[in-house]
């Protein structure tokens, strides 16, 4: 069976799957019980200055009858006495030395506190730390969280703090609050951190009650801005993920968080260059058992593939995420339906005449479905839409098409012009 | 339909008469055997079911809807909770939406029609969804219908039930005064009179019939076309005549002893379960039904609701000739009803009222067209002992009505004769619905309706007032 045990920054765990900093590692009974479930490691729910929250706390977005595809929290960091979490912190230690117990903390950007804080951390006995530079919501008010990790010089300035004094190694957690993260995620690694953490939630308002209009979630009539997490922020998070790990000046150790729910979305952050990966919401969502799936079907994959360790999946397809000017604009694909599979709905002909480039006709049978959809080819430009949107799997599919070019890319393409090579503008042309 | 002459006097007579009554039940049970056979899908469920659609560009149900309801926009609006708009789709298009939802054979029309039955999936429920939004208006009074802009034409219409409605609602939308005139002194048609109580109740009939007051239709019940008022005074005071009557009484068997008390008809038999209390519904221990097409399982389930102990229902041809839908043939079935299959009736036999019904086996043979006709088994004869026959074999045709009262209409078997858009014949007399196809559902009969209001409108060159 595959190797899941991880290196992050430092931190080993016996796999990959750690409990975020949120709800689900607020105590010692709950990381127990995490530990209990199979999660290789947690970090605790941020610990540091006195905080009160609000009563509502959590919005959520459903689809359709699918609930919570979008979370979000205008909670704060932990609101028990630091001395309470750090004797849990220790107490779980002694019961589980081989999992990972990673201390989050967030206090007033004043270097001696700081120090302090980080050696309480570890004296308790914290595998790690993760400094919380990503709180979007109220502590940002209070000068801490976002409002240190969206200035690249006070994140690099703190993290330099904390190394002065840490034995254990220190994660930084990036917001995604910022319009290219890259430059935080440098300046945490120009400070000295030994891993990076991303990422945290995203600025968001849930909706609007429409019978009060009052915003969501609702305290007294008023609502705030919050953080935004679950399954639909995982590209987001997949892109600044794959951002931190190809960036040059970077270079170390990922802990990939957002939206991860299953082992398949763990192989994604994995295979874009993450170490670990932290989880909260799926857990709020279903508990702590979900990860005897996702340590099953991730080992079960890796099998199946091949993998040995988790370090032969790291970042296999980083070198797939590029820039556009580099993508082959002579490859082609078109749709192909096959007929037999299809139900009849036209879905895909309403999406490609309205939404796309009118290249599917709808063709008169005698069959039982009445019309069947054709792809027009010389006018599928291989958008994929309809095989987004068509309800049966394997119905659409998207067929790759010789075109009898070689391989051209825009970038290739200005630097041919640039030194005055004659060559054809690469692509296809198509009618309208 | 509507305009059906009731046998009530025959039905009163032999219901009342039956030899050995069933013993009567209590309330609660009869309320229990009655209740809704398909439950209101709760608000929560009626969500869930309604995000199953895709939402079809074009969509297969719509089509397969004669009255071709836009049914991915009204579900659509169910999942986003503009309820009452759902239910003005649904109106719209049919304005007896509701006990369509409930009657409709669903899987003969839209449901059989949902493509989610190609994937080998359970079609959306279609017919639940759409009681939903409509109970959802109809409970709370909310009208989602408005009348057109008078204008200052007037539509006489015969017969208060499903074709009429759809007839005059789409008038009165369009701004015409309609004026409906029943025989019967509660109007509704089939949906009040006939269609198993478990299905819909009179009461959830009458509510229809008040949607379609709120439009300003007028309907004068009591009241017969052709000896109470004379066509040419409808002719006087409107713009244009529409029929729609419906059928007759029950077809007879003109076999010895049909007038013995005990032998009722199945109409009338309905009918007063429809709109008389449970309990007063005499009905025999043991009953036997001919015939045994749909309303022959109404009749025959609903014996058995009310009581009955053995109900048998006599088929002159197989199980698998049996004309009702497959559905209701299965839901007999599981009420207990036994079905004698190959036999006929040749005479009932009793003193004074029905002891029991002789009948002769029978065979199906191929005649010369290919046809496979019935040949009564000579020498068969066995007797079936009961004390109450209900007779279903088919409606008669309103035909004597019809050439009595608008002479030298054509008629087709029995059936008026259309032009394909709603015109009969004569000059401004239009029709839709049973007397126009034989018997079909009110689904058909609204949509019919609603064709012959649009040659109405097109025939009277009325510039549109715009609503």
């Amino acid at each position: 069976m595959a190797d899941l045990s991880t290196d992050c920054g430092g931190i080993k765990s016996p796999n990959p799957f750690w409990v975020a900093s949120g709800p689900p590692a607020n105590t010692a009974y709950q990381v127990m019980r995490a530990f209990d479930a199979g999660w290789g490691g947690a970090v605790w729910k941020t610990i540091g200055e006195p905080i009160v929250n609000t009563s509502s706390r959590y919005g959520g977005v459903d689809l359709g009858t699918s609930r919570v595809m979008g979370f979000n929290n205008i909670e704060l960091i932990s609101d028990r006495p630091v001395e309470d979490n750090l004797r849990e912190i220790a107490e779980v230690k002694k019961r589980w030395p081989r999992n990972a117990v990673v201390a989050s903390l967030m206090v007033e950007s004043k270097r001696e506190v700081w120090h302090e804080i980080v050696k309480r951390a570890e004296g308790a006995g914290a595998d790690g730390l993760e400094l919380n530079f990503g709180c979007p919501h109220g502590m940002s008010e209070r000068g801490m969280g976002s409002a240190v990790g969206q200035v690249p010089e006070y994140t690099k300035l703190i993290v330099s703090w904390v190394k002065e004094v840490a034995r254990t190694p220190v994660l930084v957690k990036l917001t995604p609050n910022i319009s290219d993260v890259t430059y935080i995620g440098a300046a945490a690694a120009e400070g000295g951190a030994d891993g990076i953490s991303l990422i945290n939630t995203i600025n968001s308002i849930m909706g609007i009650d429409l019978d009060t209009l009052a915003p969501r979630p609702i305290v007294d009539g008023k609502s705030s801005h919050g953080g935004y997490c679950g399954p639909a922020v995982k590209p987001i998070a997949l892109n600044m993920v794959s951002a931190v790990a190809k960036h040059p000046k970077i270079g170390i150790p990922i802990s990939g968080i957002g939206g991860i729910a299953t082992w398949q979305d763990a192989a994604e952050f994995v295979l874009l260059g993450a170490s670990s990966v932290q989880v909260c919401t799926a857990i709020m969502h279903y508990g702590f058992r979900i990860v005897e799936d996702m340590v099953d079907g991730l080992a079960n994959w890796m099998d199946d593939r091949g993998f040995a360790t988790l370090a032969d999946v790291r970042g296999k397809s980083l070198p797939r995420v590029t820039d556009w000017g580099e993508l082959n604009l002579n490859f082609k694909v078109v749709a192909e339906i096959h007929r037999e599979k299809c139900i009849g709905c036209h879905l895909c002909y309403v999406a490609c005449e309205d939404g796309a480039h009118q290249s599917i006709r709808l063709l008169k049978t005698n069959g039982a479905t009445g019309k069947v959809p054709e792809i027009i080819e010389e006018k599928c430009v291989g958008c994929n839409l309809c095989m987004l949107v068509c309800p049966v799997p394997g119905c659409i599919t998207m067929e790759t098409v010789e075109t009898g070019r070689a391989p051209m890319s825009w970038r290739a393409y200005q630097e041919a012009l640039g030194k005055g090579i004659a060559c054809e503008l690469p692509g296809e042309r198509h009618p309208h | 339909m509507s305009g059906a002459r009731v046998p009530a006097e025959s039905t009163l007579r032999g219901a009342l008469s039956v030899k050995h009554v069933a013993p009567k039940l209590d309330d609660a049970v009869y309320e229990r055997n009655f209740a809704d056979i398909n439950p209101r899908l709760p608000e929560t469920a009626a969500v869930a079911e309604a995000s199953r659609c895709l939402f079809c560009y074009d969509a297969p149900c719509i089509k397969a809807c004669p009255t071709e309801i836009d049914i991915p926009s009204f579900i659509k609006k169910i999942v986003t909770g503009n309820l009452r708009g759902s239910a003005r789709t649904i109106l719209e298009a049919n304005v007896l939406g509701h006990s369509c939802a409930r009657v409709c054979p669903v899987e003969a029309l839209c449901e059989g029609a949902c493509v989610l039955n190609q994937e080998h999936k359970r079609p959306v429920m279609i017919g639940a969804l759409q009681r939903v939004a409509t109970d959802h208006v109809l409970d709370r009074g909310i009208r989602v219908l408005k009348a057109g802009a008078p204008n200052r034409r007037r539509v006489a219409l015969v017969g208060a039930g499903p074709a009429s409605f759809g007839c005059a609602a789409e008038l009165a939308r369009l701004g015409y005064a309609c004026r409906i005139y029943e025989k019967r002194t509660v109007p509704g048609g089939l949906n009040t009179h006939g269609i198993a109580a478990y299905k819909m109740r009179a009461r959830d009939a009458l509510r229809e019939v008040e949607l379609v007051r709120s439009l300003g239709v007028e309907i004068r019940d009591g009241v017969e076309v052709g000896r109470q008022v004379s066509v040419e005074q409808l002719r006087g005071e409107s713009d244009a005549l529409f029929l729609g009557i419906g059928l007759g009484a029950t077809e007879r068997l003109r076999l010895p002893g049909e007038d013995l008390p005990g032998v009722v008809d199945a109409l009338g038999f309905i009918d007063r379960i429809k709109n008389e209390p449970f309990r007063r519904v005499d009905v025999g221990r043991t009953v036997v039904v001919i015939g045994a097409g749909n309303t022959s399982v109404d009749a025959a389930t609903q014996a058995k609701r009310l009581g009955a102990e053995n109900v048998l229902v006599v088929y002159r041809r197989g199980p698998e000739d049996v004309p009702a839908y497959h559905y209701e043939h299965e839901l007999a079935k599981s009420d207990g009803v036994t079905y004698v299959y190959y036999a006929a009736p040749v005479r009932f036999l009793g003193e004074g009222a029905l002891e029991a019904i002789e009948c002769l086996r029978t065979e199906v043979v191929a005649d010369g067209a290919g046809r496979r006709a019935v040949r009564p088994v000579q020498g068969s004869a066995f007797h079936i002992p009961c004390d109450m026959a209900i007779v279903a074999v088919g409606q008669q045709k309103a035909v004597d009505w019809l050439t009595r009262v608008f002479p030298g209409i054509a008629l087709e078997d029995g059936r008026l004769k259309l032009d394909g858009s709603g015109r009969t014949s004569l000059g401004g007399v239009y029709a839709g619905g049973d007397c126009v196809n034989g018997g079909k559902e009110v689904v058909n009969a609204v949509a019919e309706g609603k064709a012959a209001a649009r040659a109405i409108d097109l025939d009277l060159g009325q510039p549109r007032a715009e609503a």
